[in-house]
């Protein structure tokens, strides 16, 4: 890998062969800067970097770029994620020149859920540009100082370039095509889909480093603990692109009266057991949705505590 | 061809509620082939807005007509010994329609008795799909003559996003997700790599999104 792009901590922690942990937190339906402080709170010195979320599942939270900034100003380090269902290419590159002015440098390109899954179904979509474009553009501001329009930027933003991949969705066999592509759009690293079918996460992991990808790209793999059967069976059935085996829903249910939650974190446990010695995997990103507090539990019993100090 | 969907009555009788005699317009363009605005839809539109109003004890007379086409003003000139004989007139055609109307007799007023949907055609009977948005710059030949700009929810241009369920779109199971075919037909053809260049951000200006659009043809405008 090349010198620092970024910057970032969780540049400097890849890049020193450090095994990665990342964590993600939704900003508030308003403006309750308290609450949110307190969820940064539960994650500070645990994690790597931490995901803003934009809007995520099309519901309107307070911008993921403003909790970014405030996640600097509490010491923390935001992966400021955006998405291209409500931001053209004018809103795109001036928000991402703000964020990076605000000391964010880390971004994660999405496409986004469609706003028919969100509380403004009525709602005029926007996608100017898709994802692998997102990607392509933020690594030309970066690394050739330029808008997309070739106009010169004063001050190029210098972040470390993220995006997403779904081993799980259809069509299967293009999903590592798929990434290939986000990687040589500029992708320094990938955050993987939630994953509960190891079988099929190994075999993708196998194409990835058969393919040379892992040399170019840091891969985390996603994980988000179950809490409940209840949440076990909606993924399973009612989240596209989300595959959630018959076996895990079986262990969950299984689990003694008042145990679940702890069966869903030793299934978390032990993937992240398993993704520290799987070939290609650089780290974990841990999705705890609403239960930040349980993240520094889970980081310690995974043994990932404590956290690299990046130079 | 532009397809449409009928308003619903209640929708048309409050548009026209203060008329006592209108006349409604089919076309026998699209909306023919469509089924929602040819004489035959005239017809059961007419009488039904003859029927319920007399339910209501409301005094209304409905003519009937059908023109050659509504976006043409060669036809549209037909209308000019009737058209100031109603208090209003329904336009049955897309939304192109009853402009054209209102342009030809800025005095009259006209009403749209369809919802105009989108460019597409039958795909069963009884059933049409979108397959084209107008973006003014074709790409199809570049994904096998499937357009993800009219049929991808989001619009990606480099691939599915992560919802593309069992060959259906995350946002209804009534929905093909497009890259799913494009993905399966380049397979089957043994051209998956035609999808593995980073097709380059679109540009707009073409579609609606550079402002209302005219088509200019010079050699006709010359001759004309």
């Amino acid at each position: 890998m090349d010198d620092l792009k970024s910057g970032s901590n969780l540049e400097k922690v890849l890049k020193a062969g450090h095994f990665a942990l990342t964590g993600e937190c939704g900003p508030p339906k308003g403006a309750n800067i308290a609450h949110l402080k307190e969820k940064f709170a539960h994650l500070k010195g645990v994690v790597d970097a931490v995901n803003l979320t934009d809007n995520q599942t099309a519901v309107v939270r307070l911008s993921s770029w403003a909790a970014s900034a405030i996640m600097v100003q509490d010491g923390l380090e935001p992966n400021f994620q955006m998405v291209c269902r409500d931001r053209n290419r004018l809103a795109m590159q001036s928000d991402i020149l703000g964020a990076y002015a605000l000391g964010v440098r880390n971004m994660l390109c999405l496409s986004g859920d469609h706003q028919k899954f969100g509380n403004h179904p009525a709602a005029k979509n926007v996608y100017d540009i898709d994802s692998m474009q997102l990607i392509s553009l933020v690594k030309k501001m970066r690394d050739e100082g330029r808008f997309m329009n070739d106009d010169v930027i004063d001050t190029p933003p210098r972040l470390f370039i993220g995006a997403a991949a779904n081993p799980f969705a259809e069509p299967f066999d293009f999903r590592i095509y798929r990434m290939t592509k986000k990687i040589a759009a500029g992708a320094d690293f990938i955050q993987t889909q939630c994953i509960y079918n190891m079988d099929r996460f190994r075999v993708f992991m196998k194409q990835a480093v058969d393919m040379g990808l892992t040399e170019k790209c840091f891969i985390l793999a996603g994980v988000t603990p179950m809490k409940t059967v209840g949440m076990a069976s909606y993924m399973a059935k009612s989240v596209p692109g989300m595959e959630v085996p018959e076996s895990l829903i079986k262990r969950l249910k299984g689990a003694e009266k008042g145990k679940v939650a702890e069966e869903g974190i030793r299934f978390c446990l032990e993937q992240i057991e398993e993704f520290k010695t799987m070939k290609g995997v650089a780290g974990v990103h841990l999705m705890a949705i609403e239960w930040e507090h349980r993240v520094p539990e889970i980081a310690e019993r995974a043994g990932l505590l404590p956290r690299p100090v990046a130079p | 061809m532009i397809v449409a969907d009928r308003k619903s009555l209640s929708e048309i009788q409050d548009m026209v509620r203060d008329c006592r005699k209108i006349l409604l317009v089919g076309c026998k363009g699209c909306v023919t082939v469509c089924n929602v605005g040819g004489l035959k839809e005239v017809q059961v539109l007419a009488a039904t807005l003859r029927i319920a109003a007399k339910i209501e004890g409301r005094p209304l007379i409905v003519e009937e007509t059908v023109l050659e086409r509504q976006c043409d003003p060669e036809y549209v000139e037909m209308l000019k010994p009737v058209v100031d004989n109603f208090d209003a007139v329904v336009s049955m055609a897309c939304g192109v329609g009853p402009q054209f109307l209102s342009e030809a007799y800025p005095q009259q007023r006209f009403f749209p008795a369809v919802n105009t949907t989108f460019f597409g055609g039958a795909v069963a009977h009884g059933i049409w799909e979108e397959r084209c948005a107008g973006c003014g710059t074709c790409i199809i030949h570049y994904f096998d003559g499937m357009c993800p700009v009219a049929r991808c929810s989001k619009s990606l241009m480099n691939g599915p996003c992560g919802g593309s369920d069992h060959g259906k779109c995350e946002i209804s199971r009534n929905i093909n997700c497009i890259w799913d075919m494009i993905v399966r037909k380049k397979t089957e053809q043994g051209r998956l790599n035609d999808l593995l260049d980073i097709v380059p951000a679109k540009n707009w200006q073409t579609a609606r999104d550079g402002g209302p659009r005219q088509s200019r043809r010079e050699e006709l405008i010359q001759n004309g």
